[in-house]
């Protein structure tokens, strides 16, 4: 700072004089109106928008061997995945997706930054759809301005009440097809058509959809800013080598406007014209050129937005590119860059990751569509039965998690002269389970009085090699 | 709902609620503005507007940034203690008030069992009109009466249905009431209470209690003494107006027949003295009110064919 200015700014304080004035704790939501953009990084984000949209609307109506492909029973607690049935007790699964989530959203913190909440995350997706439909009804981001400070008329009216009829129609679309992956979507489509939907199911339809059209519609930003909390911790996995979007200052500053071709040593300014285009993209209100800041979602459409204006003044592009922190300050190439994507921090990640990864398609694959449950009965003890044979009973609760029937052989083992009193073979429905009492036997004088340990086994008799083993305890009274 | 015994605590709950609801709120409006000192001359909007920090000052010199948070976020605030009021009066919450609801944990299980009755009732109705025997044939009432046995009956009958000491096994063709359906059903819905009086002091001594065990153990054929037996045939008076003159047992009382080798408690010489000497006392609950008839119906065919065959009997048919 020079030293009049520095005197300038003294004379200001000293003629100053305190003042009260009340600072308010909550602000009322200043409205965002981000301008469209095209580009490179908005193309990957609608093809994003496309693939996740097409799975989640598409794959509920798709079937598999006469029923639904994916579909999560929750009232007969029983999740279908393709060809796999999940039962309660593969609970474990469903903690191992988890993990595999969060390492995988880990790696792709560490190297890329906010790549999913920029690309993938629904609410990106769903505020894209919204605002593409925005931009269909209310015009671009300068009519919508106007529209808002418009008084209201029956033009405003109609574009508003049409606006909102479209959101409307998409989040009941969500929403109904959310609730079809946990109760079989053609009965709902026609149970929603015929308007006898159970309250359940209206509940949940338009819980989700409410859900779809407030925080797509209206929350928007501030879902990303005050309510999520990944995008809160996001930054203890950030480094840095982490590529964030950044505006590479050192060649913009001092910002201004000047003319085309104009040679950067003769104009005095840097590359960065301040034509406000970055700030106008911003789906959350930011100014990039001010640096990294907890709001942005890594979206790019700030590069895609002064990519195609230095295109236009002649410069090269990526003022506001790809970059992370180490380069910018020690201006790295990208090949630099490329070669800290391989350091330590994602080499771990990647490696549990590749683990858990391997563990949990193995146990998948290795997983026995077969379980056996062995309670003894508590009512007895050991009875002696004819020809002194001392008894005991159990209740075999055997459960077939695949979806055919099968044939199977209930064999004891474990004490000498061990015998099974009641019928061995047993069939069992494809996916559902079979409570069977079960009568075992062993000579009187064979085992020791007290507990005995023994184990059932259940057979496949359908020409697959599965057998299941379960331990269990013989009592011989004294 | 008398959970205190003075009515003061009543008062004491809700007055402690309601200040402290009204207390948060009270919080929360006088912590959503603050008046902070700022330095310049311009008007009091502007110098709000150009305020970097809150104003709160702690640890000397540490200041707090003036970054609002969304107003929207203070209404859920506002919206808890509405929620929370409105909550209190439709539910139980201030002390004695039952709220305008009248919820009670009870009357909502109630509730729910009525819910399933009317789902699955259906179901047992269904078979409630069939024929005990047509209902032993069908195999879906036998998958669900084999399930109704081993929730409800398995806990003293056993998983195999074969009973227990002093508890019938219902495997076998010797019963104490009758093995028809009909009245297996009876006594289902409606219980049974077989008891057998206590004959010591009626005989006298330990020696002729001996003496009816031994005969009793006559009739079946299993090994006695024979002597003993003779002398026990006259005292036998004593139980024949329930077990019958030939010891065949009644079954209109339950009286049990003692010519089987089927024992309740015991067969042996020494079991069979005791229940002479004490007598015994069985207890099978009745489900009527509980499981209700058509479930019932259900159970009593599937008992029915655990000791007959079912497809055999209905082709005789």
């Amino acid at each position: 700072m020079g030293g009049a200015e520095h005197n300038k700014t003294a004379a200001a304080v000293r003629e100053a004089r305190p003042q009260i004035a009340v600072v308010k704790m909550y602000k009322a939501r200043e409205e965002i109106y981000p301008r469209e953009i095209s580009g490179r990084f908005a193309t990957l984000r609608w093809v994003c928008v496309w693939l996740t949209q097409l799975v989640f609307y598409g794959l509920p109506w798709l079937s598999w061997n006469g029923r639904q492909m994916v579909l999560f029973d929750l009232a007969a607690r029983k999740f279908y995945i393709f060809g796999l049935v999940l039962w309660p007790q593969d609970f474990i699964y469903l903690a191992a997706l988890l993990i595999i989530c969060a390492y995988s959203l880990f790696l792709f913190t560490a190297v890329a930054g906010r790549v999913w909440c920029g690309y993938a995350c629904p609410q990106t997706v769903y505020t894209e759809i919204f605002m593409w439909l925005e931009r269909r009804i209310e015009g671009a981001r300068s009519a919508r301005m106007r529209l808002a400070r418009q008084s209201w008329s029956v033009e405003k009216i109609t574009r508003k009440s049409g606006k909102h009829l479209a959101w409307a129609a998409v989040a009941l679309w969500t929403g109904l097809t959310f609730v079809g992956y946990f109760t079989p979507i053609h009965t709902l489509m026609h149970e929603a058509v015929m308007l006898a939907l159970g309250p359940w199911e209206w509940f949940w339809i338009v819980f989700y959809a409410f859900a779809t059209y407030g925080n797509a519609g209206w929350m928007r930003e501030q879902v990303c800013k005050y309510m999520c909390p990944y995008a809160r911790f996001q930054s203890a996995m950030f480094d840095q080598d982490t590529l964030i979007v950044t505006y590479d200052s050192a060649r913009g500053e001092p910002r201004g406007a000047y003319a085309k071709l104009e040679a950067a040593a003769s104009r005095g300014l840097g590359d960065c014209i301040d034509c406000s285009m970055c700030v106008q993209v911003c789906p959350t209100g930011i100014d990039i050129r001010r640096g990294l800041q907890y709001e942005c979602i890594g979206c790019a459409a700030c590069i895609d937005a002064c990519d195609s204006v230095m295109d236009k003044v002649g410069q090269p592009r990526g003022l506001i590119r790809y970059s992370t922190d180490h380069a910018m300050h020690e201006a790295w190439s990208m090949d630099r860059i490329r070669a800290r994507i391989l350091r330590p921090r994602v080499l771990i990640y990647t490696g549990i990751l590749l683990l858990i990864v391997t563990a949990f398609f193995t146990s998948l694959a290795l997983r026995t569509p077969l379980k056996l449950d062995v309670i003894r009965d508590r009512g007895s003890m050991g009875r002696e039965v004819e020809d002194g044979m001392i008894e005991n009973v159990y209740r075999l609760q055997i459960m077939n998690t695949a979806e055919t029937s099968r044939h199977l052989r209930i064999v004891v083992r474990g004490l000498d002269g061990i015998t099974l009193a009641t019928a061995s073979a047993v069939d069992v429905d494809g996916t559902s389970s079979r409570a069977l009492p079960a009568r075992v036997r062993v000579p009187g004088g064979k085992a020791k009085p007290g507990s005995n340990r023994i184990s059932f086994e259940l057979q496949s008799q359908d020409g697959d090699r599965l057998d299941v083993r379960e331990k269990a305890v013989f009592i011989v009274p004294h | 709902m008398a959970d205190f015994t003075n009515g003061f605590w009543n008062i004491y709950i809700s007055v402690l609620t309601l200040v402290g609801m009204l207390g948060c709120g009270i919080l929360l409006w006088s912590q959503s503005k603050q008046k902070v000192l700022v330095e310049g001359d311009q008007s009091t909007e502007e110098a709000a507007a150009k305020a970097l920090t809150t104003g709160h000052v702690w640890d000397e010199d540490l200041t707090e940034l003036n970054t609002p948070m969304p107003r929207w976020w203070m209404g859920l605030f506002y919206l808890t203690i509405v929620f929370g009021l409105v909550y209190l009066v439709l539910y139980p919450g201030l002390g004695s008030y039952a709220g305008k609801l009248n919820w009670q944990s009870s009357t909502s299980y109630q509730e729910e069992l009525k819910k399933a009755d009317a789902e699955y009732g259906p179901l047992f109705d269904k078979y409630l009109h069939q024929d005990l025997k047509a209902v032993a044939v069908d195999p879906q009432a036998h998958a669900i009466g084999e399930r109704l046995f081993l929730t409800y009956c398995s806990q003293c009958h056993g998983s195999d249905a074969r009973g227990n000491k002093g508890i019938p096994n219902l495997t076998d063709h010797d019963w104490l009431y009758g093995g028809a359906p009909e009245i297996i059903k009876t006594t289902i819905l409606y219980g049974r209470h077989g008891q057998m009086p206590s004959m010591g002091p009626a005989l006298g001594s330990d020696q002729a209690v001996n003496d009816v065990a031994n005969y009793v153990l006559s009739l079946s054929g299993s090994t006695h003494d024979p002597i003993r037996a003779v002398f026990g045939k006259t005292k036998f008076g004593n139980c024949a107006p329930c077990h019958g003159a030939d010891g065949k047992g009644n079954q209109t009382i339950g009286a049990p027949n003692l010519t089987d080798k089927t024992w309740l408690w015991g067969g042996s010489i020494e079991t069979i003295k005791t229940t002479i000497d004490k007598g015994r006392n069985n207890q099978m609950p009745a489900f009527k009110d509980f499981l209700g008839e058509a479930k019932v119906h259900v159970l009593a065919a599937y008992v029915w064919s655990l000791s007959n065959d079912p497809q055999v009997d209905s082709a005789a048919k």
